[in-house]
């Protein structure tokens, strides 16, 4: 056991020397951190909207402002016809058109019944959802409001109303919700690669050979490899919290202590996961590809950019086995729910028994005979 | 005779259908300097690999240091020292680090680690050099650190696989004279080359030629058989009768 | 010339692993985003807690739970249960009615629903909750006009253009091209070229008789081969397995397409230049270019609603461009009038990142040369 000090101390002299490894660890994934997390909204605001009126009454132009009073809307042109401003919207410099019937305010006030025509560039499939939504509740309400000062005896609004509290994130700013994501992702994306190029360059370079007529056994070889990143890769992570903390003001509802102990576990696991490849892996371009490869998956999966919920089930299924899935929804419900332990049994053990298995898997994976 | 500190029987490896090791058996005395020639790909390296434990053999019987090597691969590993043709010391860290590294991989304490690191540096005339990394020191000192890295725990045997490869004469000249040091401390010395001039500075050789052992003798012994007056002659002689 | 692409194929070629990889990455993004990635928020579980227990509430809960974006996972007992329901983690909604719902509509004419939503994630949060309101005005709409109290009527008919059943596809596939034929063209041509630097095999072809120019073009030619099979293989997968439509010109698309694969190869040859190690080239090639491809260019997230300053930067990403040129040729059938000024971008990127690179490899080469 002794013996896992003088590996460690290796490791981290290789480590602190390589002038190239140490920007990447340390400098680039905070900036990323920061940068990242403001591209990362699906926020909608700022809506291009485009008017064909063809009505020119003060109730059409009443709906228009509507529009434009919006914080959601931004109009970008009023047009004579359709024709024209489906030309913006093939352009790609309209989101949504709304067009005005003629006689339209006639139609209101004699025959009771008008209508108008709402579209909306839907390429990015959820977001038209919301586009669309916006307008017809602008719109509704417009219409809500004629009745109301056109009969005034009779109607008095929607009769049922609905409050909407937003809990554990009030003012649904995005910060909250990816900044502990994306921290997530980059210290699983700096874990994963450093390890699993780790044993593989040491394989390259052929010093593995002489490690392996040493005494030297398994387990200390494991550990005294995944010690160092575990380390690094907690120092990222307590810098990536007060980045959180006091950049982007997210404050953990939970109990930090609780945080960092389940990180701590499923660094272990993303660590060994790295190995296992490294100790696969004949170069470190294959080590590389391979750990890309299952990062992509794990990201896409992980319920990081999309909800898990609208996955089909057998994604759903596949996430049992997504360990990035797993620390995501614990990582969440402790800093923003304020979950404690017992809220994530279930989800710790998991992950405690996966990374325990996996940590074996690549002490057994490493063979000091060929 | 003296003790036999390795003694190899019916040693044989494949590789699916290629046979590298063709039923080798020698043995090697202890504090013996003991040459393992032949050309490349004559499966020298391969014998090495099973003799350190790196490999496990197809068959035979494998003794070193009195431990039987494809059973206890481990257990020998704490009596030999090995230096490889690429000597595998760090270049980026220094002399000294590299030295404490294998020391307390070899589990020696503190203070012996400190002490045989002094003795090394103070043998290679190096004392100046041990806070230098490793990559800025010339091949030739670098072939002398591994060597003595690889004795750091005082091994009773070291294997030395085509430890000269790629250095001037003098090096070389230097380098065997560390090899002689060794064996008089009593440390046996088994060392791999194709230089045919080393293998007269050893005390027995054995040449090797597709996997098969075709000589094995002292260089006085082989010379007189082969009635030529350098090993190289020697050599090429049973390189002939292969062809 | 010839023999210099045959070994950089056998060579690629040879290295089953990352072939799988390779091939295996587009194919499984592609199915990933096409079949599970979606923004859309299905089956999302609620709860339902009734004060009132009536007629009207329940007739509202039975609307809400027999669409599809909502299912039903407990009803509770009370205002305390709310708290711990939420934080096991499972529902994203509560729906509480107030007591003597029905009895306050008719009497007062105005009854209240509370929904409380589960808004860590922000963006899930808003869409139940334009999806519950909606489904409850509809209801009161129809029930108003069922009792004759709605005075006028006013239609809304909406259209979602270019794709209509809102499927995730249209919006990823895009993406997905423009991020897979950069790290195949970039990534691989920026290894594989330092690589031979590394080994230094460079050297020795840079001594031997071929132009450097040539050395070059054989090491890109297997790569865009190599990608533009792989185009096609995304192409294929998304009009016959999620039904994205290709509305323009084919030859238009392979068209840019091509120019595209030529501007991340000049990229992938300069990284190269000014890259020592295959691991350096690797890192450089994923947080430099991978990570702001995939975050800036519009893939997954709109460049609209980020702040202005990183709107500036991704006009820098060329990947930006290809994806506004891709949904113009597939999804609305626009011709290059529509785009030329985006294609223009890309030719000046593909001359600059070519110069620099030309100017980089004959600064590296002179001194060799001079020793002649």
């Amino acid at each position: 056991m002794r013996r896992i000090r003088y590996i460690l101390q290796k490791e981290f002299l290789q480590i602190f020397r390589d002038k190239a490894l140490l920007p990447i660890i340390i400098i680039i994934p905070i900036i990323q951190l920061v940068v990242l997390s403001y591209t990362a909204t699906y926020e909608i605001k700022n809506i291009r909207l485009v008017v064909v009126d063809q009505d020119h009454t003060p109730d059409s132009r009443a709906l228009t402002r509507e529009f434009t009073g919006s914080p959601f809307y931004k109009l970008e042109g009023s047009l004579p016809n359709y024709a024209q401003a489906f030309h913006l919207m093939q352009k790609g410099t309209a989101d949504q058109i709304l067009v005005i019937e003629p006689h339209f305010e006639k139609n209101l006030e004699t025959t009771k019944k008008a209508s108008v025509q709402l579209i909306t560039n839907a390429i990015n499939g959820s977001a038209a959802g919301v586009m669309q939504g916006y307008g017809v509740s602008i719109i509704n309400g417009f219409h809500n409001n004629i009745q109301i000062e056109q009969h005034p005896g009779q109607a008095k609004g929607l009769p049922i109303q609905t409050d909407t509290s937003y809990w554990y994130n009030p003012e649904l700013n995005y910060f909250t919700f990816m900044v502990p994501g994306i921290l997530v992702l980059l210290v699983s994306l700096i874990g994963l690669f450093l390890s699993s190029m780790n044993i593989v360059k040491e394989k390259e370079l052929g010093t593995i050979t002489q490690l392996n007529v040493t005494p030297i056994n398994k387990f200390e070889f494991i550990a005294g490899k995944l010690i160092p990143f575990w380390v690094i890769a907690m120092a990222d992570l307590t810098v990536g919290l007060l980045v959180a903390r006091f950049w982007f003001d997210i404050h953990i509802a939970g109990n930090p202590v609780l945080l960092l102990f389940v990180t701590s576990v499923y660094m272990v696991l993303i660590l060994s996961f790295g190995l296992f490849i490294s100790t696969m892996a004949q170069t470190m371009q294959q080590a590389m590809f391979i750990s890309w490869f299952f990062l992509v998956i794990f990201i896409l999966m992980s319920g990081l950019f999309t909800p898990i919920e609208s996955m089909p089930a057998w994604a759903q299924e596949f996430n049992r086995i997504n360990p990035l899935a797993y620390f995501i929804k614990i990582n969440r419900m402790i800093m923003l729910k304020g979950s404690v332990f017992s809220d994530i049994r279930n989800e710790f053990f998991i992950l405690a028994g996966y990374a325990i298995a996996m940590l074996g898997f690549s002490t057994l994976r490493y063979r000091k005979t060929s | 005779m003296s003790e036999k500190i390795i003694e190899v029987k019916d040693l044989v490896k494949k590789f699916g259908n290629f046979v590298a090791n063709d039923h080798l058996t020698f043995d090697v005395n202890r504090g013996e300097i003991f040459g393992f020639l032949g050309a490349n790909g004559a499966g020298k390296t391969t014998a090495i690999k099973i003799l350190t434990g790196l490999s496990k053999p197809t068959s035979g019987d494998v003794q070193v240091a009195g431990v039987n090597v494809s059973k206890y691969p481990e257990r020998v590993k704490k009596k030999i020292g090995y230096m490889n043709q690429s000597f595998s010391l760090y270049d980026d860290m220094t002399v000294r680090e590299n030295f404490r590294f294998y020391g307390g991989i070899y589990g020696l304490s503190k203070a012996e680690i400190k002490e045989r690191t002094k003795h090394f540096l103070t043998k290679l005339n190096m004392e100046a050099y041990g806070n230098r990394m490793l990559k800025s020191i010339p091949l030739g000192w670098k072939q002398k650190l591994a060597f003595s890295v690889a004795n750091i725990h005082n091994p009773g045997v070291i294997f030395l696989d085509e430890p000269t490869g790629g250095v001037d004469p003098i090096t070389r000249r230097q380098f065997w004279e560390l090899i002689y040091e060794a064996a008089d401390r009593g440390t046996t010395v088994f060392v791999t080359t194709h230089y045919m001039d080393e293998a007269e500075y050893c005390e027995r050789v054995c040449i090797l030629s597709e996997g098969k052992i075709k000589a094995l003798d002292t260089p006085v012994k082989l010379k007189q058989d082969f009635n030529t007056t350098n090993m190289n002659d020697v050599f090429l002689k049973l390189a002939r009768n292969v062809e | 010339m010839w023999t210099f692409i045959k070994k950089e194929f056998f060579h690629i070629f040879r290295d089953y692993r990352s072939m799988i990889i390779l091939f295996g990455i587009p194919v499984i993004q592609v199915l990933l985003f096409g079949f599970a990635i979606t923004n859309d928020v299905n089956n999302a579980k609620v709860a339902v807690l009734d004060h009132s227990k009536d007629p009207v509430t329940r007739e509202i809960t039975q609307k809400i739970l027999s669409s599809n974006y909502f299912q039903l996972q407990q009803y509770l007992k009370s205002d305390n249960e709310i708290k711990p329901a939420f934080r096991k983690g499972n529902i994203k909604e509560v729906i509480v009615f107030e007591p003597h719902f029905a009895q306050k509509l008719n009497t007062e004419g105005k009854a209240h629903i509370q929904l409380i939503l589960d808004a860590t994630n922000p963006n899930t949060a808003s869409i139940l909750n334009n999806y519950t309101n909606g489904i409850i005005n509809t209801y009161t709409l129809e029930k108003m006009k069922k009792e004759n109290k709605l005075p006028t009527e006013l239609n809304i008919h909406t259209t979602m253009m270019y794709n209509p059943e809102l499927k995730s596809a249209f919006m990823f596939v895009p993406g997905i091209m423009t991020v897979i034929l950069m790290l195949v063209s970039a990534m691989m041509t920026s290894i594989s070229i330092t690589r031979e630097k590394e080994l230094g095999t460079m050297e020795a072809l840079l001594v031997s008789p071929v132009k450097p120019q040539v050395i070059i073009l054989g090491k890109v030619t297997p790569y865009v081969a190599l990608s533009s099979v792989i185009f096609v293989i995304i192409v294929a997968l998304s009009r016959f397995v999620f039904g994205m439509p290709i509305r323009g010109s084919l030859l238009l698309l392979f068209g840019e397409s091509l120019l595209f694969l030529i501007m991340a190869l000049s990229l992938g040859i300069l990284i190269s230049t000014v890259s020592k190690s295959q691991q350096q080239a690797m890192l450089l090639s994923m947080f430099v270019l991978m990570m702001p491809t995939i975050l800036l260019s519009g893939f997954i997230f709109p460049i609209e609603n980020m702040p202005l300053f990183l709107q500036y930067l991704s006009d820098l990403m060329p990947g930006k461009w290809f994806i506004i040129i891709i949904k113009n040729i597939m999804l609305k059938g626009n011709g290059i009038e529509y785009f030329w000024k985006d294609t223009i971008i890309i030719i000046v990127m593909t001359l600059f990142f070519l110069g620099v690179s030309i100017k980089k490899f004959n600064v590296r080469l002179e001194p060799s040369s001079k020793k002649k």
